[in-house]
């Protein structure tokens, strides 16, 4: 693990900046829909140096990736660009096609977003990237099977000669990606374009990127454009920032410029959206410093604060969390889980799998519980059981004081106990049915349970749109014709609809902007005031839960590995898992960024002794 | 990977059996008697009679007859059909004729199918595309009857192209309008798969990777697209490869060729039950072997299928 982390300097200061790779003037973007042209991308000028890495960032439609794509031409065939992009000095746009196909893939490359679909999944990666080294250069096949080799060592893959061999599938995620940098850099490009080269990753595995490029970009002296939506990852690695927004560079400056003298309203709308982590939490005093309660937990020295600094930040979070202790919730729980195993069940072939052990967890009325975990810790498959969708295999659960353990799929005791549990999914699009009015998917769990029905129910309807903040004539609207900020506000007046105990929401903000994100999830904190229902909030993002929870559960392989208040858990994290965790989400702040980089490389070398 | 193999040749046992009773059952199910039948327009001599079904077993329950008949098939002794001639010799003179033919509509629909299908997918919405699919949907539509009448005489008899009829020997040559006609309407699926496995993988994450490498769009088409899209495509042709054999009763009618179709028509409508049961076995064999070697064909096109187990 220790490998993978840089101690040299964090960052290239201006001065060994080198000459102008990338010079792009008046760039713009439309693309034919309907017949018309539509702008994606309006007169965008900018400039990347050698040695620099340019963030440009903005919500989904800011026209980051279509301006970014329209560089290499790899746009589709209802789109037109116009102005110029000079690589080096060399006029990219208008050439013929063979002129931009010599620059692609050679001075010019691309990491993509998705790795598992960005490579071929029937070829081997070795393969793919041997077909990239020997189209640009007259080199044999062993040649070219070196230079790969080689490659797959230099993104820190532990055994590049089983990667060679892997197809995609047989990798994970971050190795994925890794073999993706390699094949971007396998002939030395003067220009590197990363697409959201971390959204697809885990928070661990996007540090464990993160430090790789940094790496790369200090070794090899290419210019980068990196383009993202996540501030924290801008902070985490680039120099000057472009903020996009509806087509349009809003505001560029140096990453100190942008971060702490935003100038133009988006920017800092932008900025203000971003859920950071420690700055949450109702009633607890202050922000949480997360560095320096990471440092207090393991005793780290830091380089980057000094110590009596460090020591302060520490005090402040010691006395924070011994007030917010006081609190205790009462009453019944609302669920309560006693040692729970949850298997999937044996489909044909594919034995069970048991993807939660050992789980206990206890949630009281009114209480906010954030499961946090990777993909794959199982933290879904407990809020799924949670509303008896999958099977117990071992120990008690109690929902709404029944206890669900033995009850029988579909049977009628889950009948009874889903009407005290609402569920709000993770995809706003797919989890509501298109066919269906909005009106009628709120209405329908009222009807089902015949709660209400005619003038009563159309009522209730009206009172829930209300309630999530959507005009009332909405209910006649179907899903397409809603934002995704919408759809997810009908996905949650549809949970409220039964004025549920238990609130189930997995991940129902992770498929938003931030700027969507932040509204509905302050509407979202409101109506669990308002109505005081318990919420099992499932997520894989620290500074959502930090924002909502009261407790917050981490889970790791399967397992709950730690649980307390929110401030027990963010001020003075125990299990090294959740330091490490903490540790990896990047903060959007160049300089706490560079102390939490620093932390995070002691967590790891203590962790690999 | 050997195991699974052996797995699915295991399974080979249950189908060959289950596939003797059923069909052994239905031809014995059969309205008429067959011997009477042989007779035709003169009268029946009923001690001739006697004997005749005493030698094919007619005589006894169905349950004797069944299990007589694959005690044949263990020792190798296929029986006689009705004309005397041993089944085995049948089979071994019909079944080459119908494979060629089968095989050759099979690569006639499988080059011009997935070629069409791919220029008609990588052109989607533009002339071309819309044409063939017209085309392929007029071809799906007619009846193949129709379809190999018509051809026999516009090209075999009025522009003689090709041979109208079948000789005896039926050679390579003697089935190519046969074989077109035969494969024609799966030419038009492989047409419609291809296009829309084509059209799907085109706008793939790793087509644009491979595009963004600096690839011709040739290379692109090729290595990237073609093998992607040819998956599903496989899978159809493998299965069709039984279809096609099965099915060429209409086009050996029509053509007069001396295949399997002709012979298994022959022997259903006389009642021949040896006959019927060998022939209809061994095209279910046929069928369970290409169906393995498609999903053998499927692990090695996409390594993401593994047969562990």
């Amino acid at each position: 693990m220790s490998d993978y982390i840089s101690h040299g300097p964090a960052l290239t200061g201006p001065e060994n900046i080198g000459a102008v790779v990338l010079e792009v003037r008046d760039l713009s973007v439309d693309f034919g829909v309907d017949k018309k042209w539509v702008p994606a991308a309006v007169g965008l000028n900018y400039e990347v140096r050698a040695g620099e890495v340019l963030a440009i960032v903005g919500e989904s439609g800011s026209g980051k990736s279509a301006s970014s794509m329209a560089l290499l031409g790899l746009l589709p065939s209802n789109s037109r660009v116009s102005g110029s992009v000079k690589l080096s000095g060399k006029e990219l746009l208008g050439g013929d096609a063979s002129n931009i196909r010599s620059v692609r893939g050679k001075d010019v490359a691309v990491i993509f977003q998705e790795p598992m679909t960005a490579l071929n999944p029937v070829y081997t990666v070795g393969a793919q990237i041997v077909e990239t080294v020997r189209l640009h250069n007259e080199v044999s096949p062993g040649e070219a099977r070196e230079r790969a080799l080689r490659m797959l060592d230099l993104v820190e893959l532990p055994d590049p000669e089983k990667a060679f061999k892997s197809y995609p599938h047989q990798l994970s995620g971050g190795q994925r990606q890794r073999a993706m940098i390699a094949q971007s850099l396998s002939c030395d490009p003067k220009l590197l374009i990363a697409d959201e080269p971390t959204t697809a990753l885990d928070v661990t595995v996007q540090a464990e990127i993160l430090d790789l490029m940094r790496n790369l970009r200090n070794k090899l002296d290419s210019a980068i454009v990196l383009i993202t939506h996540d501030m924290g990852v801008v902070a985490d690695l680039a120099d000057r920032i472009a903020v996009m927004r509806r087509g349009l560079i809003v505001e560029t400056g140096t990453a100190d410029q942008i971060f702490h003298n935003p100038q133009h309203p988006y920017t800092q709308a932008l900025l203000a959206a971003v859920p950071h982590l420690g700055q949450g939490g109702a009633g607890s005093e202050g922000e949480v410093d997360v560095t320096a309660a990471l440092a207090a937990a393991t005793h780290a020295e830091l380089e980057s604060v000094d110590r009596e600094e460090l020591a302060r930040r520490e005090r402040e979070n010691a006395a924070a969390l011994a007030a917010a202790e006081a609190a205790r919730a009462s009453g019944e729980p609302v669920l309560e889980l006693t040692d729970v195993a949850i298997e999937y069940p044996k489909q044909g072939r594919v034995p069970a799998f048991r993807a939660v052990e050992g789980a206990n967890l206890t949630i009281y009325p009114g209480q906010v519980v954030g499961l946090v975990g990777e993909s794959g810790s199982g933290k879904t498959t407990i809020g799924r059981a949670a509303v008896g969708l999958l099977p117990v295999a071992a120990g008690k659960m109690h929902v709404v004081g029944q206890d669900i353990s033995a009850a029988k799929k579909n049977g009628k005791q889950l009948h009874q106990v889903r009407r005290h549990i609402g569920m709000v999914f993770q995809d706003p699009s797919s989890s509501l049915n298109p066919r269906l009015p909005i009106g009628e998917s709120i209405g329908e769990p009222m009807y089902l349970a015949g709660v209400a029905k005619g003038p009563d129910l159309q009522k209730r309807i009206e009172a829930l749109l209300d309630q999530v903040e959507l005009p009332r004539d909405y209910r006649n609207r179907y899903p397409h014709e809603l934002s995704g900020g919408q759809k997810q506000r009908v996905g949650i007046a549809r949970a409220l609809s039964l004025k549920p105990k238990l609130m189930v929401a997995d991940e129902p903000t992770s498929a938003l902007d931030v700027s969507v994100q932040a509204k509905v999830l302050e509407l979202f904190q409101n109506l669990q005031r308002e109505l005081g229902f318990a919420c099992l909030f499932v997520t894989h993002d620290l500074a959502v839960v930090d924002v909502l929870a009261d407790r917050i559960c981490v889970m790791q392989r399967g397992r709950i590995v730690e649980q307390g208040t929110r401030d027990q858990i963010l001020r003075s994290p125990q299990e090294p898992y959740t330091q490490r965790l903490l540790a990896a989400v990047p903060l959007p702040d160049p300089e706490r960024q560079r102390e939490r980089r620093e932390l995070r490389a002691q967590l790891l070398a203590t962790a690999a002794e | 990977m050997a195991t699974y193999i052996l797995k699915r040749f295991l399974q080979l046992i249950p189908v060959f059996l289950g596939a003797t009773l059923l069909v052994y059952f239905l031809v014995f199910s059969l309205p008429g008697d067959p011997i009477v039948a042989l007779f035709g327009d003169k009268p029946v001599n009923e001690a001739v009679a006697a004997q005749l079904r005493a030698q094919y077993h007619l005589d006894q329950p169905f349950w004797i007859q069944y299990l007589l008949y694959l005690k044949g098939i263990f020792t190798f002794d296929l029986g006689q059909d009705f004309s005397g001639r041993p089944i085995a010799a049948v089979l071994g003179e019909v079944f080459p004729v119908t494979a060629r033919l089968a095989v050759m509509a099979l690569i006639f629909e499988a080059v011009f199918g997935i070629i069409f299908g791919l220029i008609a997918g990588l052109r989607k919405g533009k002339f071309f595309d819309a044409t063939v699919l017209i085309a392929s949907l007029i071809v799906i539509g007619i009846p193949i009857f129709v379809l190999g009448f018509l051809l026999q005489f516009t090209i075999g008899v009025q522009l003689g192209w090709a041979k109208p009829t079948v000789s005896s020997a039926a050679t390579v040559q003697d089935l190519i309008l046969p074989a077109i006609v035969l494969g024609l309407g799966s030419f038009a699926y492989v047409l419609r798969l291809t296009r829309t496995s084509v059209i799907e993988n085109m706008n793939a994450d790793y087509v644009r990777t491979a595009t963004a490498k600096g690839l011709s769009r040739f290379r692109v088409v090729r290595v990237h697209i073609l093998r992607n899209s040819l998956i599903p495509v496989i899978t159809f042709l493998g299965a069709d490869l039984g279809a096609l054999m099965g099915g060429a009763i209409v086009t050996e009618g029509i053509f007069n060729v001396p295949g399997v179709g002709n012979r298994l028509y022959r022997a259903v409508t006389q009642g021949e039950g040896p006959t019927v049961v060998s022939i209809v076995t061994v095209l279910v064999l046929i069928y369970v072997v290409s169906n393995l070697l498609v999903d053998l064909l499927y692990a090695w096109l996409d390594p993401r299928i593994r047969y562990d187990a």
